[in-house]
């Protein structure tokens, strides 16, 4: 069962390996020559204002916090999607209520303007 | 396959862990992550169990699946939390929170 | 040692280190990247344990969304990058030996039992998602109702909380 996962291991070695060789290959073999030019975040475009460190809105973790909420919905809709034929439509009604349930908290987050983005 | 006490020895190393970090962390969000190492060593544990049980169940499973929607919801809450204690207090530090300390 | 034993060794070093460095490193946002190898790592002792559905779980919630959500909620509250502060309280040096006596006294105790241990646990690995859904549809549904129920009242909850007022609005 386990040896299924071979490839995977595989993989990950193979990507790994290949990070991590570019990255000291490049390290090793490449010309260290800085100028200022250089290490500015638009080599040719146009001049950052300020610093890219700061406090972004509130907003944004709103939006990041609703996609977890439904992204557990979606994890338990995997399991029903699997066995959804031979539950027929008692599995049905149950995702139906399980999802409505859902689309309340949707439907209020919808009418609190949290998705809007003014 | 490797005895149940290998599982339940990691289990217990990583419950330590994040007890520890939750009485060091002087952070906020640095508390909310220890917590998540302690309900991924509690589900290490149920799911070990479910694995090597006397009998054959997935009841340790379906309880980690739970355990591991209970995580989210306190993770939204919990982060919340310490989002809405930024804006009143301008720092997430929990050892100087004392507004309702007397 | 047996392929799975190499496997399990990595794993559990993988897990271990990184939730170490979660705890102990200065700069918090390298610490919620650990946080997720470290998840990483516990994704791979499930599939070790043949509970495939909850690896990809562990992949999807934890690694993929709990810890985006922290490194929102750090880029949030932080100058990220300032790891002048101290992280940690002053309590450090009386937390860490109450962390060693529970760890010693979990270790003394998974050490003194021995647990009816299955003899064949192999016998389920044609594949737990199958009976996993089974289980979570059938005997499991009103946690699997009620599951959505939190899932609503932390949405509302966090929204609530988290919301900047604005001056002018009217609810």
């Amino acid at each position: 069962m386990l040896s299924a996962y071979f490839p995977i291991l595989v993989l990950i070695v193979l990507a790994t390996g290949f990070a991590l060789g570019a990255l000291t290959l490049s390290h090793v073999l490449g010309p260290k020559r800085p100028n200022p030019a250089k290490s500015e975040p638009y080599e040719c475009g146009m001049r950052p204002i300020g610093s890219a460190r700061q406090r972004i809105p509130v907003r944004f973790y709103l939006i990041a916090m609703l996609f977890i909420l439904f992204d557990i919905e979606i994890v338990f809709l995997y399991p029903w999607a699997i066995v959804f034929d031979h539950l027929g439509l008692f599995g049905l009604v149950e995702m139906i209520v399980f999802i409505a349930i859902l689309v309340v908290g949707y439907v209020y987050v919808w009418r609190k303007g949290a998705l809007e983005w003014e | 396959m490797q005895p149940i006490n290998c599982y339940l020895g990691v289990s217990a190393i990583l419950f330590c862990i994040g007890l520890f970090g939750v009485m060091t962390r002087r952070n906020a969000v640095g508390i909310l992550m220890s917590i998540e190492l302690m309900l991924n060593a509690a589900n290490l544990n149920l799911v070990a169990f479910s694995a090597y049980g006397p009998k054959h169940g997935l009841t340790g499973q379906v309880f980690a699946v739970f355990v591991i929607t209970i995580a989210a919801a306190e993770a939204a809450v919990g982060l919340a939390i310490v989002v809405n204690l930024y804006m009143n207090a301008k720092h997430v530090n929990v050892d100087q929170v004392n507004l309702m300390k007397w | 040692m047996t392929g799975q034993g190499v496997a399990f060794a990595v794993l559990a070093a993988i897990t271990i280190i990184s939730a170490l460095l979660v705890v102990t490193i200065k700069n918090i946002v390298r610490s919620a990247l650990f946080l997720a190898l470290s998840f990483v790592g516990v994704a791979g002792l499930y599939i070790l344990l043949n509970a495939e559905f909850l690896a990809a779980v562990q992949v999807l919630i934890y690694v993929g969304a709990i810890t985006v959500l922290m490194l929102f909620a750090i880029m949030l509250t932080q100058q990220i990058m300032s790891a002048k502060i101290s992280q940690t309280t002053e309590w450090f040096w009386l937390a860490l030996p109450m962390a060693l006596a529970m760890l010693a006294t979990l270790i003394f105790f998974f050490a003194m039992r021995t647990y009816p241990v299955n003899p064949a646990p192999d016998a389920l690995a044609v594949g737990t998602t199958m009976p996993l859904a089974e289980a979570l549809l059938k005997p499991y549904l009103l946690p699997f109702e009620l599951a959505s129920f939190i899932l609503l009242a932390a949405l509302v909850g966090a929204i609530v909380i988290a919301r900047e007022e604005k001056p002018g609005a009217t609810d």
